[in-house]
């Protein structure tokens, strides 16, 4: 049986903010396709994670790797120097993020938001970017708005598109920040639909942080329980939400079950 | 002698007014001048280029501190001496858009620090070069927020430039000076000279004033 090349690789990676330590020498990998969820408490160095995947925030210690290229060092000449800003922009145009506050560009309309990568990045015309984008608004089901301003558009709203934003460029990994956290409750389930929908029909490697139990107990292959940053446990979701091993595990299941 | 003379008034009024055209010509360039060294400064700033940062934040405060008539006198007599000889039209254009650059670089600052650091990240995430960054996503959202005070800034200027008689620059307080040695007259000449800065300073700031309100209620 072969062994298929990891996605993500983080190998001993510390991350400190002044003499705050919110990551311990971690080392993780996830498949391609794999949809891993963190989960933990707040400051738990869950969305630390998903920021240094997408290059917001430098590491301290350790490499990270994505689809078999150091994304946070580069090599030159056989020894390992920080990335510089080109080459960790090459790696990182594989990794896609959609944010808690879904972070449209206002100043553009769904259709420039949408378009803007593909043109700007990756080189396509405008007509390809904009066949992309109408194809990308029908599959969030927002086709009637492709030419709205997102301040004209409901939270709901603005998070699909800021996911086809985010699938406009094609990754092969997509990074999910809390993207329901600032939803109102009866919009949660649209977007939360959509991804399920999307773990199912692509093939992109998903790592989602979130506090819907629910979500990541049926979209997870696997799930990491972060606390004072490490990972206490790592199992598959039924496992994990069924039978934890830790205390701390379920101490924190518990409390947000009760929430 | 009467203390105003209507005859004479109109009589020198075409002069004030080519004079005027002066006057608006140095405003307009020295804004052009104003508003992009502005720009250039507030984003090389933002860049946090090590000396680079500490020389711009060294001139800014130098600039700032020192008073314009100075700096036109410094600009007149010193560039003669690096061999640098420019009229006195282009001299008074260059220290008032250095001038006021150094007061919209501060302007754009606080509009670039008002965009969301979401807008960033974001702009990362999509992997966008640095440069459309600030073109496309940045800039866009800052300038329409500080176009109000650039605007105050344009107008301030304009009303600076009678400062440049000092160096020999024809424009309407300078006009207006030549003309009243030549009668005596003074009182027409400078009275025409304020009335014309009235009738343009005050409609430019009341378009400012509705800029800032479009703002607002934007």
């Amino acid at each position: 049986m072969s062994v298929p090349e990891p996605m993500i690789v983080f190998d001993g990676v510390e991350k400190r903010f002044g003499s705050n330590v919110v990551l311990h020498d971690l080392s993780f990998t996830v498949s391609p396709g794999e949809h891993v969820t963190l989960i933990g408490p707040s400051g738990s160095g869950k969305t630390t994670i998903l920021r240094l995947l997408m290059t917001l925030e430098k590491v301290d210690e350790g490499t990270i790797s994505v689809g078999g290229r150091y994304l946070s060092h580069q090599d030159k000449g056989g020894t390992l120097v920080p990335a510089d800003e080109r080459y960790s922009r090459e790696v990182r145009k594989r990794i896609g993020m959609v944010f808690q506050q879904f972070n449209l560009f206002p100043n553009m309309t769904v259709r420039g938001n949408l378009i803007e990568g593909p043109t700007r990045v990756l080189g396509l015309s405008r007509d390809e970017a904009n066949t992309r984008a109408a194809d990308l608004l029908e599959l969030v089901g927002l086709s009637d708005k492709i030419d709205a301003h997102p301040t004209q558009l409901s939270g709901g709203q603005q998070q699909r598109v800021a996911i086809a934003r985010a699938l406009a460029m094609h990754p092969d990994v997509l990074l999910l920040d809390e993207v329901t956290s600032a939803l109102d409750p009866e919009l949660v389930a649209g977007v939360l639909a959509l991804l399920r929908d999307l773990g199912e029909t692509t093939d992109i490697t998903f790592l989602c942080v979130t506090h819907e139990m629910g979500f990541a107990r049926d979209f997870s292959h696997r799930v990491m329980m972060f606390d004072g940053g490490r990972v206490i446990e790592d199992a598959a979701p039924e496992q994990l939400f069924t039978a934890p091993e830790h205390e701390r595990t379920k101490s924190f299941l518990q409390a947000v079950l009760d929430h | 002698m009467p203390l105003w003379d209507w005859s004479y008034a109109f009589s020198i009024l075409p002069d004030l007014l080519l004079a005027l055209v002066t006057t608006i010509e140095i405003t307009v360039l020295g804004s052009v001048v104003a508003l992009l060294l502005g720009l250039v400064i507030a984003v090389l700033r933002r860049a946090r280029i090590p000396v680079l940062d500490q020389v711009l934040w060294a001139f800014v405060e130098l600039v700032r501190s020192t008073p314009l008539l100075v700096q036109v006198f410094f600009l007149f007599f010193a560039l003669p001496r690096f061999g640098i000889e420019l009229s006195a039209f282009v001299i008074g254009v260059l220290a008032l858009g250095v001038h006021y650059a150094t007061y919209t670089s501060e302007v754009y600052r606080a509009g670039i620090d008002a965009v969301p650091q979401g807008q960033w990240e974001a702009a990362t995430a999509l992997s966008l070069p640095r440069s459309r960054v600030w073109t496309g996503v940045v800039l866009p959202q800052a300038i329409p927020r500080v176009l109000p005070a650039l605007g105050n800034y344009v107008i301030s200027m304009f009303k600076e430039v009678p400062l440049l008689l000092a160096i020999g620059v024809v424009e309407v307080v300078n006009e207006a000076r030549e003309l009243g040695s030549e009668t005596f007259r003074y009182v027409e000449p400078y009275t025409i000279a304020g009335v014309l800065f009235l009738l343009l300073s005050y409609p430019a700031s009341l378009l400012v004033r509705r800029l800032e309100r479009r703002r607002v209620s934007a």
